[in-house]
């Protein structure tokens, strides 16, 4: 299958490893991969602030971009940035050409798991990684596009690794884009919830599916001096610790 | 911690998250109802369902408010009752003020009614020289506390036993103890006195059904049932949405409204009242008015996108589920409905000049969205809302002309690569913003973008 890569531009430009992780573990499952360089961000920044032109001007940017792909399927790693692209249609409410080409993109658009899971039927891509890990459900991939289950089952297949539930796994981390900046001391004082949920869980790493979330659970936990690292769940699947 | 202004919500919120006593209060108090909620969902087997089609019977009462209200109010006037129109808070709290005044009354009765909470009825009826007793335990203690609610159904969650006890030994001279059930049975004794002497009860309404005229109203300390029964005059305030078509329909919210409120299969009263005593030696009151309230909701019916903000029954789940008011309570909104409904209808009801703020206090997690029982998307209207706001603001300001510049650079991959750069430098010599560093690390960046990465490696993989 043929895979255009939406990378984000969180992961291009601040976490690229996390994007070289993505494209290895969709090539291992067989997956052609193509990266769009055109490609930049999705305008999620923007709409949640309340810039809709803006918005919707880089919007259409990435439809048209996007479009252009003769690949099956366009991947994410990022529920939130898919959510984005899914959100579309309503960013283009009053324009029925636009909105039908953002529905019909939507449409081929994928969070990582969930393209695994539901599109492949792949739920084991041979990874191993050694130690206990948490799971937390970053909320627009739980909430928009209902993933759930699917990072749970590949993370169960992964040789080496004891998963635990985290305790309330489905709150929010506190990070909400701007509301971060806006309201740091609320966005911090939420992420401490987080944080304690995670030191009481006793695990290495918590494991996530957005590098945006990971940035605010990872930065607190830094600068508590933890031990527990904060990995998204691409880095975790294209692990392969050789020791096992 | 009182009677705080929206446009200080950032400090209020501060302020908020100093209290120690306040959010020990409030991490207990809503993840309880957050349990007991979510067990009373699962208990019932089509609880998707339910939320379904409570909504569209909204939906269908919204599209349709003026026939069911003429309805309603000519089925009410049939019975008895006497039907007032409000455009305003001021308007209806004229009326009542006129109403008790003509009757002579002097001590008033008050069962919890966020609507009246929200033309600030208390403070118009002690001006006209009344005596105005909340009866619900919660906004008693408020009342005594002079204080406003900081949950639309738990009114004084942010209180703790503790700083209850303190204020009854303070004000109703009770000897200090930290017994729950004395503390009750001190405000019971009080309240009963308070009941036997009243002119006149003011309740809010839950349902107004239009085939019947009859209003609904549900409770669980039957000081409700004492406010509508007892006194001679009864005045019922209702906010214009309140309206449902028919009886059957209370099957599907009386279901909803307390498991998602408290977690209650049902509440222990509920009152349905319809006109007044049809026979002098019936029981209940005299006279049945009821002030119908529109204060700016007719605005919101006008717009597609926020009408579904009238959907609301007012349970406070949203409030329970939101990471925002589990960390600073309602107060800090200096609204008088708080939390993510408070954010979304506040604005509406008052304008936005005055609450900018509140459309931005919310990560947009979406858990408000997952508990509504009519199915409100709350996220959706705060965006909404954020983009009044930006439209509505005069010049572009710093953040306008940030989201210029940020699209500009997303239009240009070249802009994108150059800019990405200097945002690297700066995020390597200096934080790029103390927001954010003050309570969080930054991410080391890494050595090359994903681009290089892919143009330079992945690409020849």
């Amino acid at each position: 299958m043929r895979v255009s890569l939406f990378v984000t531009c969180l992961v291009d430009q601040l976490w690229s490893s996390v994007g070289a992780s993505t494209v290895a573990v969709l090539r291992r499952v067989g997956c052609e991969v193509e990266f769009d360089d055109r490609q930049t961000c999705c305008g999620q920044p923007a709409f949640n602030t309340g810039y809709r032109d803006e918005a919707r001007q880089v919007a259409q940017r990435f439809i048209r971009i996007f479009e252009e792909s003769k690949a099956d399927a366009i991947v994410s790693p990022s529920g939130s940035c898919t959510a984005m692209v899914h959100h579309f249609p309503e960013l283009f409410s009053g324009d029925a050409e636009w909105a039908e080409r953002a529905r019909a993109l939507a449409a081929r658009t994928h969070e990582l798991s969930s393209f695994l899971v539901r599109v492949l039927k792949v739920e084991d891509v041979g990874a191993s990684w050694s130690g206990k890990l948490t799971w937390h459900d970053a909320c627009h991939g739980l909430r928009d596009l209902n993933v759930k289950s699917e990072p749970r089952a590949l993370i169960r297949n992964v040789r080496g690794a004891e998963f635990v539930e985290l305790e309330n796994a489905e709150a929010c981390c506190g990070f909400g884009g701007t509301f971060s900046v806006k309201y740091p001391e609320i966005s911090v004082a939420i992420l401490d919830q987080k944080i304690e949920a995670i030191e009481r869980s006793g695990v290495q790493a918590v494991v996530s599916g957005d590098a945006s979330c990971l940035m605010q659970i990872g930065g607190r936990l830094s600068r508590n001096g933890s031990k527990v690292r904060a990995m998204h769940l691409a880095e975790l699947l294209a692990s392969r610790t050789t020791d096992l | 911690m009182n009677h705080l202004s929206s446009e200080t919500f950032g400090e209020n919120a501060k302020a908020a998250l100093a209290d120690t006593q306040l959010r020990g209060a409030l991490r207990h108090a809503t993840s309880l109802f957050g349990k007991r909620r979510l067990e009373a969902a699962r208990n019932l087997n089509n609880w998707e369902d339910l939320r379904s089609r409570a909504r569209a019977i909204k939906d269908e009462v919204l599209l349709n408010l003026d026939r069911y209200l003429e309805t309603f109010v000519a089925n009410a006037e049939n019975r008895g009752a006497v039907v007032h129109w409000a455009t305003d808070g001021a308007e209806a709290n004229a009326i009542i003020c006129k109403l008790a005044r003509d009757r002579g009354a002097r001590t008033i009765v008050k069962s919890k009614s966020m609507t009246t909470e929200e033309t600030h009825l208390n403070t118009a009826l002690e001006a006209a020289g009344m005596q105005v007793v909340e009866t619900d335990l919660g906004e008693y203690i408020i009342q005594l506390a002079h204080e406003t609610p900081s949950h639309i159904i738990a009114p004084a969650i942010h209180k703790t036993k503790g700083q209850v006890a303190e204020l009854f030994t303070s004000t109703l001279g009770m000897q200090p103890t930290d017994d729950i059930a004395q503390l009750t049975s001190t405000a019971r004794a009080t309240l009963r006195d308070r009941f036997a002497a009243a002119d006149v009860g003011i309740s809010g309404v839950n349902f107004g059904v239009s085939e019947t005229g009859t209003i609904v109203i549900v409770e669980n300390e039957g000081n409700i049932r004492l406010t509508t029964s007892l006194p001679r005059i009864h005045i019922a305030v209702m906010g214009i949405e309140k309206v449902i078509p028919q009886f059957a329909d209370l099957d599907v919210f009386l279901k909803l409204l307390p498991r998602s409120g408290t977690g209650q299969r049902l509440t222990t009263y509920q009152s349905f009242i319809t006109g007044t005593k049809r026979n002098a030696d019936d029981e209940g009151p005299e006279e049945l008015h009821i002030v119908i309230l529109d204060n700016g909701r007719s605005r919101m019916l006008a717009h597609p996108v926020t009408r579904q903000s009238l959907a609301c029954i007012r349970c406070g789940a949203c409030l329970n589920a939101c990471p925002v008011y589990q960390q600073i309570g309602g107060h800090a909104y200096g609204s008088v409905y708080p939390g993510p409904i408070g954010a979304v209808i506040t604005p509406q009801l008052i304008g936005l000049e005055k609450t900018k703020q509140l459309p931005y206090a919310s990560s947009l997690c979406g858990a408000c969205r997952e508990v509504c029982p009519v199915k409100i998307d709350i996220p959706r209207l705060l965006l909404h809302l954020r983009s009044e706001i930006t439209a509505q603001k005069e010049g572009s300001g710093a953040e306008g002309l940030a989201f210029k510049m940020w699209a500009r650079v997303m239009m240009s991959p070249k802009l994108y690569n150059m800019g990405s750069m200097a945002a690297r430098l700066i995020q390597k010599v200096m934080p790029l913003s103390k927001a954010w560093t003050a309570g969080r690390d930054l991410r080391p960046v890494e050595s090359q973008s994903f681009r290089k990465l892919w143009k330079t490696k992945l690409s020849h993989e």
